[in-house]
Parts: C-alpha cells; structure tokens; sequence
C-alpha cells in the first residue's frame, strides 16, 4: 500500500501535563476540506487554548486539514483580507474572542467565514466558567463541521473507557477527544465492556468485584447503580436497545454462553433467550431499529459475526474472511461493521460494508480491541497497543486518519463512544 | 474540491432557509457589507451557557474500605495455593477445553470431600491467556469452567454445590507474553467457599 504519512503535532498545554496529539494521515485520495483557525483574541496566556482544541477536533475527524494561521489573533468582529486566507490555501476561516465577563465567567464568541466565497457563515457566542472552555471548544468544532459538511458533528459527545493503573481499575467518563476525564468508578478488580444508553446518562458494564462477572447499569451523573444481572454462572457483554429499555446481554447459567434479553427496569426481571445454541454465542449489539442483533458465534467451528432476529430464528453469518472475527460494531445507518479480525497472528480493526460484504483492516497495529462507531458514523474508536502499553486511538471509517487519544496515564483499554444528545 | 464546493452551497442553502440571522443575540458587528447567512445557535440557552448544566461524573469508589476483600484475599488465595502446590488448578492445551487425564485423581478426590461435607461450595473458575478479546475469552474461560463442573457432576457432585464463572484473560496467573505465561494462564481453579 501505498503510504504517505504526514505527522502533525498539536501540542494542547494542559494544567499540568503537556498533552500531546498526533493525527496521523495514511492514504491518497483525501478530500479534506482546508481550514484556518486564526488564535483567540484574549486566549493568549490562558491554559485551554480554543483555537488548538478546534483544530484538533476537526483534524481528527479526518474531513479537514488546518492551514497554519499567519499572524496575530483575529476576533469575530475582524473583518479579515478573505482572498489572503484563499491564497495561503484555506477555504475558511475562523475568528474569534475569549473575554472574562465576571468571576470565572467567560464569553467565547466566534464567526466563521467562507474565503471562496468571501461571505461572513455566521458564528456564536457561548458563555462558561474556564472548567468547561474545552466543552465550548468542543462546541464550536461541532458548529463548524456542521455548516461545513451538513453532518452532526460529534466532539461534544462523550466517551467511557477503562483503565488499569498499580492494579486499580477505574472507569472513566471524558470528552470525545479523551480529555476532561472524570472517573465514574474506581475498583480494585477488572471492569470490562461499558456500553452507552443511547440516552447518555447510564452506563452498562461487567465488574469482577464479586469475584465473577456481573453486570450493573449505572448512573454516570448522580454515580448510584444497580446490579441488573447476576445470576448463576457468568454475566457479561451487556448493550442497549435504542429504546433504552432493554439489555442484551450473554449468561452462562443455563449452561454455555448464551444470548439473552434482559428488561432493564424491571427489579428481578426474568431473562429471555433469544436463542438457544450448544456453541458461544456472545457479544450483542442491537441494530437501530431494535429488531435485530449481531453477535459473535463459534457455532461454525470459529468464532464469526452472525445476525439474528431478536424473536430468535435462524442466524445469518454475516462474515466469512478469516477463522476470528470478534467484537462488532454496527454504523447508526446500518451500512457498516468494525470488527476484530486474527490476521496472520494479528488481532486487527476491520471495517466491511454490508452491502457488498467487503471488508478491509484498517490499521497497521496488531493488538486492536472493542472498536466502537462514533454516533455520526464517521468514525471508530478502538483499543490497541502502541509501544507496549495499552492506548485508544480513533480512526475514520476509511482508516486514512487516526489519532491516539491523550490524557491518562497507565493502559488505557474497554472504548464506548457515547450518543449525541440534546444540549 | 468540487464536492466541498457543492457542501458548501448545500449549506449555505440550508442555512438561508432555516437559520436566523443573528450572532445569537450578541452584538457582534457585520462588517462585511454583505448579507450575513448566520449559523443556527446550538440553542438559545445552551449557546448562552455551557456551565450550566455540567457533565459532572460522580466518582464511586469500591475500593474504600472493604479493601482486603477480593482482591488481596484472591491473591492469598491463589498463592497459598501455588505454594501448597494442591493441584487445584487445571491446565489446558491452546484453544482447548479438554481435561487431561493426569487431572482425573485430584477431581476425584475434590469429588469426594465436597460430596462427603455437604455444606462445601465449589467456584470453578476459567481463565485464558491474553490473546485476542475481552469478551470472546471470557465465553472461552467459561467453556474451561464448565468442562470442570460437568467433570465433579459426573463424579457425583450436587450442581447446587458448584458454580462455574470465568475471568476470560483479566486475572492472568504469570504476566507476560511468553509461552510459559500463556501455559500458567490457560486455566481453571477449583475455589473452595
């Protein structure tokens, strides 16, 4: 394959770490779409600089490309020289302003113009204490990726993952981009498969803490939860229906790993099985309509991605490269799946287009885990392993541009990209 | 390019027709002498307010306290084991759920003082090595676990008296990626309650 690799460093100082975020570009036939983020006026000697986070944000999404801004700070009311920015090469161009309006109150406006053009896109004004800068940041990329691409921008959503540090184990809740994280629980024992509800408030999850795996759903806000399932055997690898109402999830306590349906606010709710196999069956995501599930089955000798109704019924195999295909995925439109597939000793993320059944590795790593699709489909987060510790990187769903996620120490592992939601 | 061209109408379409033209109620000057297509506030409020609603996370932390419970008791556990060498802990083959035949004395003799006490609870627990997923090992552990369990059922133990559980490759007994490491990790221990 031909590769062309164009390392951009974007250094975002951070309060105490220098976090550092390195999107890789791999690939010919990018179409990105080139973009000037001119630095905040009055950002200069604060620690979130805005204009960096935009940058990284829309970088990382792989549709744009930044164009080095010359000069000083331009702000939203700078009626900047458009053909100048045309000619350095961007097609837009983003001004603006951080100014403190009262005791740790700040109001970050912005406006985004169309150098091609020469037209004033509009812009916003967002006001917020300096905790949550990088949340506005994170709101102006969207803003901007938005009006550029007609698509839902998705760096204010959250993620979840896990990590393992001097054997503790916590779970953590941060921004898109891995930074702003907050742990939502810290455990002696391993915490594994957090899945979003697609309301954004809970998380599923398999804890060891009762010296075998149990499920709880938990309250990321108010951090109150419930053990929803532990019955006999072992309980694991829990996802929401888009209703939220429902968990799929897989028992060991009829014998074997086995798919069942569990209702989740139901105390002592009696489990459903969706159907009945002598093999493994593990690993459910539900389709966006709630009708159907995807699921690992080694019922065919190997461990494959198969389909199936959730009234049970027969499955369909879904994928047929390779003797370990794991992990699944499902793109919000349907269309996609990310998924682990052992190539050659190998464990590596593989996007396939349904349609077509085609399917290609997207990485270059051989470690990769728990691929999760961003919720505008855009993209996938997934775990690997890079210089011998565990890390979380995001590629788009064309693989051509990945970033490795910042700001933790120890093996970060166990990626779920949160729902977009109502702001 | 042709294509972002074409987005860009596309928007700036959109826009046109759905978006107030305003900088969201702040005084932001348009200088540009040109008819202003304004982008769509997020929403009123929140583009007014990002901290109002914060994403706080509240922190559970189960390690407080009950500090000595599992995770330190487990490691007794398992080192007074190793150190007894009580051969409660079965090995298997890559990708194999088999028990060897070496293993059917001490099953047998686990058989006998759990039926003979009658009170006694076994936890077998199945364990793998740490290639590949998360949670595709711990369906493999749970295969280990339960070939144990079927083993001491068919050997007369009360299914009431055994639970079979699996760590898949989370509790590994030797760190490492060596094949010494996969061999101690390829496994299922027989926990007495």
């Amino acid at each position: 394959m031909k590769k062309l690799l164009l390392g951009l460093l974007v250094a975002l100082v951070g309060g105490h770490s220098l976090a550092q975020f390195r999107v890789e570009v791999s690939g010919t036939g990018l179409t990105q779409f080139p973009i000037a983020i001119a630095s905040f006026k009055g950002n200069d000697g604060m620690t979130q600089k805005i204009a960096a986070i935009v940058q990284a944000d829309l970088e990382r999404s792989g549709q744009f490309r930044a164009i080095e801004p010359s000069g000083a700070a331009l702000d939203e009311n700078a009626h900047p020289d458009l053909p100048t920015w045309r000619k350095l090469g961007a097609d837009a161009l983003i001004t603006g302003s951080i100014n403190r309006v009262g005791d740790d109150r700040y109001d970050v406006r912005f406006r985004l113009w169309d150098s091609v053009r020469n037209q004033d896109l509009g812009g916003q004004s967002h006001t917020a204490p300096a905790a949550d800068l990088r949340r506005v940041a994170h709101r102006i990329a969207d803003a901007v990726y938005e009006k550029l691409t007609g698509e839902k921008g998705v760096f204010s959503t959250r993620i979840s993952y896990v990590t393992k540090s001097a054997s503790i184990f916590n779970l953590w809740v941060a921004d898109s981009d891995g930074e702003s994280a907050q742990s939502a629980l810290r455990s002696a024992e391993p915490i594994i498969s957090p899945a979003w509800a697609p309301n954004g408030n809970q998380l599923a999850y398999v804890s060891f803490e009762s010296r075998k795996p149990v499920v709880y759903v938990h309250d990321v806000d108010t951090g109150k939860r419930r053990l929803v399932a532990n019955f006999k055997g072992s309980n694991s690898a829990p996802a929401w229906s888009p209703d939220s109402k429902t968990l799929a999830l897989t028992l060991s306590r009829d014998g074997g790993s086995q798919l069942f349906l569990l209702d989740v606010n139901a105390p002592n709710a009696e489990p459903r099985r969706i159907a009945a196999s002598t093999a493994i069956d593990t690993e459910p995501v539900f389709t966006a309509d709630g009708r159907s599930i995807y699921f690992v089955s080694d019922r065919g000798g190997s461990p494959q991605i198969y389909k199936i109704a959730v009234t049970g019924g027969n499955a369909e195999r879904v994928t047929f490269n390779g003797t370990y295909n794991i992990s699944p995925s499902l793109s919000p439109d349907g269309r996609t799946l990310a998924y682990i597939s052992r190539v050659g000793g190998a464990y590596k993320l593989h996007i396939q287009d349904l349609n077509t059944g085609q399917a290609q590795a997207v990485t270059d790593t051989s470690a990769d885990e728990s691929p999760s699709f961003s919720p505008n489909g855009r993209m996938v987060i997934y775990a690997t392993q890079q210089q011998g510790r565990e890390a979380l990187m995001t590629t788009t769903s064309d693989g051509k541009v990945k970033a490795r996620l910042a700001g933790q120490n120890g093996d970060l592992r166990e990626p779920a990209w949160g729902p977009l939601v109502a702001q | 390019m042709y294509k972002w061209t074409v987005l860009l109408m596309l928007a700036a379409l959109l826009g046109a027709c759905s978006s107030p033209v305003k900088l969201n109620d702040v005084n932001v000057e348009d200088k540009s002498g040109q008819a202003t297509t304004a982008m769509k506030p997020l929403t009123p409020a929140m583009a007014s307010s990002v901290g109002d609603k914060k994403n706080a996370v509240a922190n559970l932390d189960t390690t407080a306290g009950a500090k000595s419970s599992s995770a330190a008791g487990s490691a007794a556990n398992s080192q007074a084991l190793a150190a007894a060498g009580s051969g409660r802990t079965i090995y298997f083959e890559f990708d194999s759920y088999a028990i060897r035949p070496e293993y059917q004395a001490m099953l047998e003799e686990n058989a006998r003082t759990t039926k003979a006490s009658k009170i006694q609870r076994l936890v077998i627990e199945g364990h793998t090595d740490e290639r590949g997923g998360r949670e595709y090992n711990l369906a493999l552990g749970q295969k280990r676990a339960d070939a144990v369990r079927k083993a001491l059922s068919l050997l007369g133990v009360p299914e009431s008296q055994m639970e079979s559980v699996s760590f898949g490759k989370e509790k590994p007994a030797m760190v490492g990626e060596s094949e010494t490491a996969m061999e101690k990790n390829r496994r299922a221990e027989i926990i007495i309650r």
